[in-house]
């Protein structure tokens, strides 16, 4: 209980953060750029509900963020639907995406799971490239997103659909944060380490991970719907395999075993993209040496080596409880 | 009453369990022993529901359970633990046994309630007492060691509260002192918990000293059964599996 109040106070508390940032007058830039690492944050922490949380490595999460972006701009494009409207649609199509892709993919273990998934992403990739007609092809949606007012917010101010993207963007992160430390986020854990003990625990192990990857799905899209509205369209790329690669990547960057550790890796990874943009035309050779030291010299993320840290300590006195325990009752250490 | 009739199962033509029949009756304490390749492991994957046997029924209560899905297994009663201990790497001993009870009783679902639930810590609470696992509580199930390894394992089938708890080799691994502790410890278990306990061992000294009956298999058949001092005389099972220096 205590430990939820004061996960929502943190929640409220990077809000208030979020939402000063623009009333304090920080350069459009600073704005911008956060909006581009909420988006993508999203994309990152859902997918990590698959790999960090139930040890699904999917290598296709970026389809859903591609499904969310081209519903939500397909669907204002039509005229027929309001903002919430066609938010809700979106999502609830990529819900239906996921669902059928799931199950068949959450069958598979490992490296065939991932590569399913992959072979999933590519299929849509290229029903995206190929449907010109319907989702401009190569251009992207074109014409820009439509963004009438609904209850007197007007998404075409700056501001307003920064506050708005903020909202969302946080009510997202709780609504993950109440999954992963509620009992199905500790069932999630139990696949993850020994699925085949979990099975003999009776948990139904497929519709488990079924449950978590459209959920995930769904805030990926939700990711993807905000970058949709941030940029006034949609293209192909949302979907293309070297987004679901950069995502992984931020989940690499941050630590996979922190919950926030990829919104870290996705600050990091957008950090370090600007600032090599800027100076060199050689961004792919910087983050290539970065993913070196982080595989060879540290083997996981910086902050999954601060949570090791802690960790050990508390083991640390665990055992000296133990040992004590052992002590009094004459039993062997 | 679990009860074994004609079970039968190979794998690649090799018949590890061959026309098996075996009552085990409620709240008994059974061992079960053999040579290796003895088909006491494959028992067990086919009572669990791991592998379904090629032929004969398993009933449990009088109704056949054989090829049933190893979930609905669980969910009928059976609860096993393992020769190499099953566990959660990255759980704590607490942690674990109370997502185990969680499943159990099937709240996997996201509630607006967070992990752990007060139902499930008293019950994990409850089966750390009974383990002697409490002193261990707060340390990860890799970092365990051996035979907290072994009780844990048997706490997360405790969990589920089984009508019939399997355990292969409970004292695996184990020097002579530690064997005898942790058989005391499933003794004492099994007499504070109403349940049919059957139980893989390779110590005879324990398994003559311990338990309500033996079944002897070997090759995969059943060589005998009766109890311990019934098995110490038999002839066949002297010769097939204990040695002549154990009829001098």
């Amino acid at each position: 209980m205590t430990r939820r109040w004061r996960d929502l106070g943190l929640a409220g508390l990077g809000l208030i953060v979020l939402l000063l940032v623009p009333m304090l007058g920080a350069p459009p830039a600073i704005r911008d750029f956060i909006m581009f690492a909420m988006a993508y944050g999203l994309l990152a922490m859902s997918l990590n509900l698959l790999i960090g949380y139930t040890g699904l490595v999917s290598f296709g999460h970026a389809m859903f963020f591609a499904s969310g972006a081209y519903a939500f701009g397909l669907a204002m494009q039509s005229g027929k639907f309001s903002i919430p409207a066609a938010f809700a649609l979106a999502i609830a199509f990529t819900a239906v995406l996921a669902l059928v892709i799931g199950a068949i993919c959450v069958r598979l273990n490992e490296i065939y799971f991932a590569f399913l998934t992959l072979a999933f992403q590519m299929l849509i990739y290229n029903v995206i490239l190929g449907w010109v007609s319907f989702t401009g092809g190569d251009q992207g949606l074109m014409g820009g997103i439509p963004r009438p007012k609904f209850l007197g917010i007007d998404l075409a101010d700056r501001t307003q659909l920064y506050v708005f993207c903020s909202v969302l963007f946080v009510v997202c992160i709780a609504i993950m944060r109440q999954i992963v430390t509620s009992p199905f986020g500790y069932t999630l854990r139990l696949i993850r380490d020994n699925q085949e003990r979990a099975a003999f625990l009776g948990i139904d192990v497929a519709r488990a991970k079924l449950v978590c990857f459209v959920i995930s799905a769904c805030m990926a899209s939700v990711g993807g719907i905000l970058l949709a509205l941030f940029v006034s369209g949609a293209y192909p790329n949302f979907g293309f395999w070297t987004t679901s690669g950069e995502a992984i990547f931020m989940i690499l960057l941050g630590g996979s075993t922190v919950f926030l550790g990829p919104i870290v890796g996705t600050v990091i990874l957008r950090i370090l993209t600007d600032v090599t943009i800027a100076y060199t035309s050689h961004t792919e050779l910087v983050l290539g040496i970065v993913i070196l030291i982080l595989v060879l010299g540290l083997r996981k993320g910086p902050l999954d080596v601060i949570a090791e840290r802690l960790e050990n300590r508390r083991q640390a006195k665990a055992q000296k409880v133990r040992d004590a325990a052992d002590d009094a009752s004459g039993k062997k250490p | 009453m679990l009860k074994l009739e004609g079970v039968s199962k190979s794998f690649g033509g090799v018949a590890a369990t061959r026309d098996v029949s075996l009552a085990f009756a409620d709240g008994s304490f059974s061992a079960v022993i053999g040579p290796n390749g003895a088909g006491k492991t494959t028992l067990f994957n086919l009572i669990t529901g791991r592998f379904a046997p090629d032929a004969g029924r398993i009933l449990l209560a009088g109704v056949d359970i054989a090829g049933l899905d190893r979930r609905e297994i669980v969910r009928r009663g059976i609860g096993r633990a393992f020769q190499v201990a099953s566990l959660f790497p990255t759980l704590t001993v607490e942690e674990a046994l109370a997502a185990a009870v969680q499943a159990h009783q099937r709240r996997e679902t996201v509630k607006l309630q967070s992990f752990p639930l007060a139902a499930a810590v008293s019950r994990a609470g409850e089966i750390m007492e009974m383990l002697k696992l409490t002193r261990v509580a707060g340390i990860l199930s890799r970092n365990l060691s051996h035979g907290d390894q072994k009780l844990l394992d048997i706490g997360l089938a405790l969990a589920l509260d089984p009508k019939v708890l399997l355990l292969d080799e409970p004292t695996a691994g184990m020097g002579p002192e530690e064997r005898w502790q942790m058989i005391e410890t499933v003794q004492a278990l099994w007499r504070a918990v109403h349940m049919t306990l059957i139980f893989i061992e390779h110590d005879m000294d324990i398994v003559f000293k311990v338990a309500q009956t033996v079944r002897v298999l070997s090759y995969g058949t059943v060589l005998a059964e009766g109890t311990p001092d019934e098995i110490r005389r038999d002839p066949s099972v002297i010769e097939a599996y204990l040695g002549k220096s154990a009829a001098a």
